[in-house]
């Protein structure tokens, strides 16, 4: 009998439990205090699924951090105030120039707070960073559907993080007070001045007066670096925290559905994983920052109302309105001794508030046309949601050919064109492209939901050529990997739309309660779906096997010998084999 | 796959036009799982933990020479164009970084176990009990409070705390004075979005120097950017203005100064005499939205806009040919003095700049 697994405690000495590891100590002491077991239970081990496009707004939120650690640095030598003092720091250019203490202190931290200038050029690109991996990630989740139910909140909670790191953005870029932004401020004084009724009040009361005033950086500051991380770290919390609980999308594929979850843990996988991803974006940011120059401010030199510089353009993300605004033609209407100015109104304070709101309810007004409000797990491949990746393929058209009129100066002097000829393009162009790329890419859609189906009832394309006895050739192809052919069709089919709009009766009566706005859905959603191609039904496959099953047949002769089409694929040699053995 | 997870009353699609979902084929199950060289055979298995190693002991160097590089590196050290400091810190920060992430990524694609685990999914919403307990808490909740059978107490609580979003706006009032405030109580010359510094016989000056301009000086062609010489004079005993003063005085006083063939020029209504000797003089400020207007095509007289491209023609009383400017750029009547320098015949007859709601 092996008794060494028995405690010895007859002896001399008490038995001792084994020692618990330092781990489940520090556990323990915790959860002592913070009763945290019953909920980390469920979430250290927490499954995500793997894929390269979930890792986008991962991007986004590791660039915050880095513009918080970043950020904080550059309060410590940072002075956000305008007023006006005399330059004799080490920057010789500027020697003896007026200018704000904000100005002043952006050349300090630049030039003679070693590692200062690392840190704003690192501050930058990340919040470049920032506003672009949530614009991809943005449309990434767009594309696959993931926004649908229950997302659509975490949606607007994202959109609402992209409108507000554009403004972080916008603030940021303003604080050095340097003649671009000094600029950029400018124009925005124009924005607010454009508002109807209340324009220069707001211009007055954001001033502290007449424009330039003395007060917007400092305010601006506040904004900066207080009110605005503020409000996204709490919505970056709720976006988190909101992912966590309904559970990361995931592709749809063998061992996948909309029943569960299939990945790595969280311990250790992806706390690896995330957690060395953050020091990649903080490494590559930091590269960026050493090798990459980025808003030379003292090239600038300090903001003057009377000066600018040529080919004045925002950061890119402010692109697109400053384009809007670009190809807007000069209208005003002066009524009552009133003033209305369209053109700044209508692109720089209409346009994207119209677009952003757009934004916003892109979940609902999919889940209104569709009347879908089914739970959804599983991404959708954008070929299978035709109009829905047409509909962002057209707003993406629109944006970039706004921001494109946002370089319409910079794009006249590079190909030696008109800008007026530019000009006047783009305001064609905004309203004509969309539609042209709304149609090519639903369409493209159709054609690829074509071929899916080909694959599946004919097989898929081996490159081999079959040469019959009648001379005629042929193209080999094979039946799918089961794996393969179960992921092409784990996906729904479209709804029928074929009988009457919502609200009538099988005679197309309508029913009592039924208004104009069903009849309006019924239209829109037969449009929302009109030629989609659904996956092939069983009778459809059955077939599709059969008629292979038959072509099989056929080749049946041929297996195993030179023509069989396994020559290229690595199966048997040729050498010894001699064609036209029949 | 092992056991399917319960049926759950959620995901049945409430709109009969939808279809059920349906599986063509049946669910093959997850895929086998693969070993790794380095789950299989410990040579691999030693290589990527070395691997890993390196990559931390890599960053602890850079970390090292980032600081040695703090310490030794001068300010004044060029690379290429590039300040020394920036890019040692750059590279060396970025070295130790990644060489932790790559690092740490490594040691989770290599060593960690990489089996996939199935976790199943719940319907978003709590279950059936519970939110009709949820329901019915709720409803106990108001019913008690009495919020639904008190209209004058809910009505009075919900007029009270509206009323509290008043002081909250009204308390930013002073934010700033209003244009009416500060045009009748100047607090510098020049006050208010109707004025400029420009008045009857200021002289128009160079900017930057603030050297006065004789007619003689401009030639054909020439474009100058000027400036009222209160800037530079406006001050307490002479002094040049500062600060605020200055700034705003600036925003609205800039002009430009040009020269062309007198026959060019096609007078408004009104402006036959405020041009000297073909020298006429234009707002320098764009009425689109207020950037300073700076590139002058010289053969056609052309201003253009380097923010928005507003172009205005400076022969035909600042008239917009082209881009998104709706307003002229306002004319300011020039005259020469007893020296013989230029001077305005007055302020502005038109507010300066972007339009805004009050401009009429």
């Amino acid at each position: 009998m092996d008794t060494s697994k028995v405690a010895n405690s007859n002896t001399t000495t008490a038995a001792t439990p084994a020692k618990p590891s330092r781990a489940a100590a520090a556990a323990t002491w915790a959860d002592e205090r913070l009763g945290i077991a019953s909920m980390a239970k469920k979430n250290l081990r927490k499954v995500f699924p793997d894929h390269w496009s979930f890792m986008l707004g991962e991007i986004a939120l590791w660039s915050f951090v880095v513009l918080l650690l970043t950020g904080v640095f550059l309060t410590l030598w940072f002075t956000p105030s305008m007023g006006e003092v005399q330059y004799n720091g080490t920057y010789e250019q500027l020697r003896g120039v007026h200018m704000s203490e904000a100005f002043a202190s952006t050349l300090r931290i630049s030039f003679d707070v070693r590692g200062g200038l690392l840190m704003r050029q690192m501050h930058h690109w990340a919040a470049m960073l920032f506003v672009a991996s949530m614009m991809v990630h943005l449309l990434r989740v767009f594309f696959t559907g993931a926004y649908r139910k229950p997302r659509e909140l975490n949606w607007v909670i994202g959109s609402l993080l992209l409108l507000l790191g554009t403004l972080e953005g916008f603030t940021g870029y303003s604080l050095p007070d340097d003649l671009l932004s000094g600029t950029g401020i400018r124009a925005a004084d124009g924005f607010i001045k454009a508002s109807p009724v209340v324009g220069t009040y707001m211009s007055f009361f954001l001033f502290g007066g007449e424009f330039p005033g003395e007060s917007i950086i400092p305010r601006l500051y506040t904004i900066h670096v207080l009110l605005i991380p503020g409000l996204l770290l709490a919505l970056i919390a709720a976006h988190m925290l909101l992912l966590v609980y309904h559970k990361h999308t995931q592709w749809p594929g063998p061992g996948r559905t909309e029943k569960n979850v299939v990945g790595f843990p969280m311990l250790p996988v992806y706390a690896a994983k995330a957690g060395g991803f953050f020091f990649i974006v903080f490494g590559v940011t930091a590269l960026l920052g050493g090798l990459l120059s980025i808003n030379p401010v003292w090239k600038y030199g300090p903001y003057d109302p009377s000066k600018v510089t040529a080919g004045s353009q925002p950061d890119w993300y402010m692109g697109w309105p400053d384009g809007a605004l670009r190809i807007m033609p000069g209208l005003e209407t002066h009524i009552w001794g009133y003033t209305i100015s369209w053109n700044v109104m209508l692109p720089i304070l209409v346009l994207p508030l119209l677009m952003f709101t757009i934004l916003m309810l892109l979940p609902f007004i999919d889940a209104w046309i569709t009347g879908d409000k089914r739970e959804h797990h599983l991404l959708e491949r954008p070929r299978n949601a035709p109009t829905r990746t047409a509909l962002m393929v057209a707003l993406m058209t629109m944006y970039g050919l706004f921001w494109i009129a946002g370089g319409n100066d910079i794009i006249a002097i590079k190909l030696h064109s008109s800008i007026n000829q530019i000009t006047y393009f783009l305001r064609m162009a905004v309203f004509v492209g969309p539609v042209i790329a709304f149609l090519i890419t639903r369409r493209w859609c159709i054609a690829l939901q074509r071929k899916d189906n080909e694959t599946l009832l004919h097989g898929y394309e081996t490159g081999i050529i079959m040469r019959s006895p009648e001379g005629g050739y042929t193209e080999r192809h094979l039946p799918l990997p089961e794996s393969r052919a179960y992921t092409l069709t784990a996906r729904e089919r479209d709804p029928s739309i074929n009988g009457g709009p919502e609200g009538t009766d099988a005679n197309g009566i309508p029913a009592p309660d039924a208004g104009r706005l069903a009849g309006f859905r019924h239209r829109v959603r037969t449009l929302w779906y009109a030629d989609n191609v659904q996956k092939p039904t069983v009778a459809e496959l059955e077939e599709g096997h059969h008629h292979a099953e038959h072509e099989h047949e056929l080749q049946e002769g041929v297996e195993g010998h030179a023509a069989d089409g396994h020559q290229f694929d690595g199966h048997h040699l040729v050498e010894d084999e001699t064609l036209g053995r029949h | 796959m092992s056991t399917p997870p319960p049926v759950d009353s959620h995901d049945e699609p409430v709109d009969e036009n939808l279809p059920a979902r349906d599986d063509l084929f049946a669910n093959p199950g997850l895929h086998e799982h693969q070993w790794r060289p380095t789950d299989v055979d410990p040579k691999a298995e030693k290589r990527a933990e070395r691997q890993v190693a390196a990559l931390f002991s890599l960053s602890a160097i850079c970390t090292v020479l980032l600081l040695v590089s703090y310490f030794t590196i001068d300010s004044d050290d060029t690379v290429g164009n590039l300040g020394a400091q920036n890019v040692a810190f750059g590279l060396c920060l970025a070295g130790a970084l990644l060489g932790i992430g790559i690092g740490i990524i490594q040691w989770a694609r290599k060593l960690m176990a990489d089996v996939e685990i199935v976790e199943y999914r719940h319907p978003a919403s709590s279950s059936d009990e519970d939110r009709a307990a949820t329901i019915q808490a709720l409803n106990d909740g108001l019913e008690e409070s009495g919020i639904g059978r008190r209209p004058l107490v809910r009505n009075s609580l919900l007029g009270a705390v509206g009323l509290l979003g008043l002081p909250a706006i009204v308390f930013l009032r002073d934010l700033g004075p209003t244009n009416a405030q500060v045009t009748e109580n100047p607090p510098f010359p020049g006050s208010g979005l109707e004025h400029t510094l420009w008045e009857k016989g200021m002289r128009v000056v160079r900017d930057v120097v603030g050297t006065p301009i004789k007619p003689a000086e401009v030639e054909v062609g020439d474009l100058f950017n000027a400036e009222p010489e209160a800037l530079f004079n406006g001050g307490e005993d002479g002094e040049p203005l500062e600060g605020v003063a200055l700034q705003v005085g600036k925003s609205k006083g800039a002009v430009v100064l040009i020269r062309m063939e007198p026959d060019e020029i096609i007078p408004g209504k009104g402006r036959e005499n405020w041009s000297v000797e073909g020298i006429v003089c234009y707002s320098k400020i764009c009425t689109h939205v207020g950037c300073p207007i700076s590139l002058n095509e010289r053969k056609t007289h052309h201003l253009l806009c380097p923010c928005h491209q507003s172009t205005f023609d400076l022969a035909d009383s600042g008239r917009v040919i082209f881009g998104p400017a709706a307003r002229p750029l306002p004319q300011l009547a020039l005259a020469v003095d007893d020296e013989g320098y230029l001077v305005a015949q007055s302020d502005f007859n038109e507010p300066v700049g972007p339009s805004f709601w009050e401009r009429g």
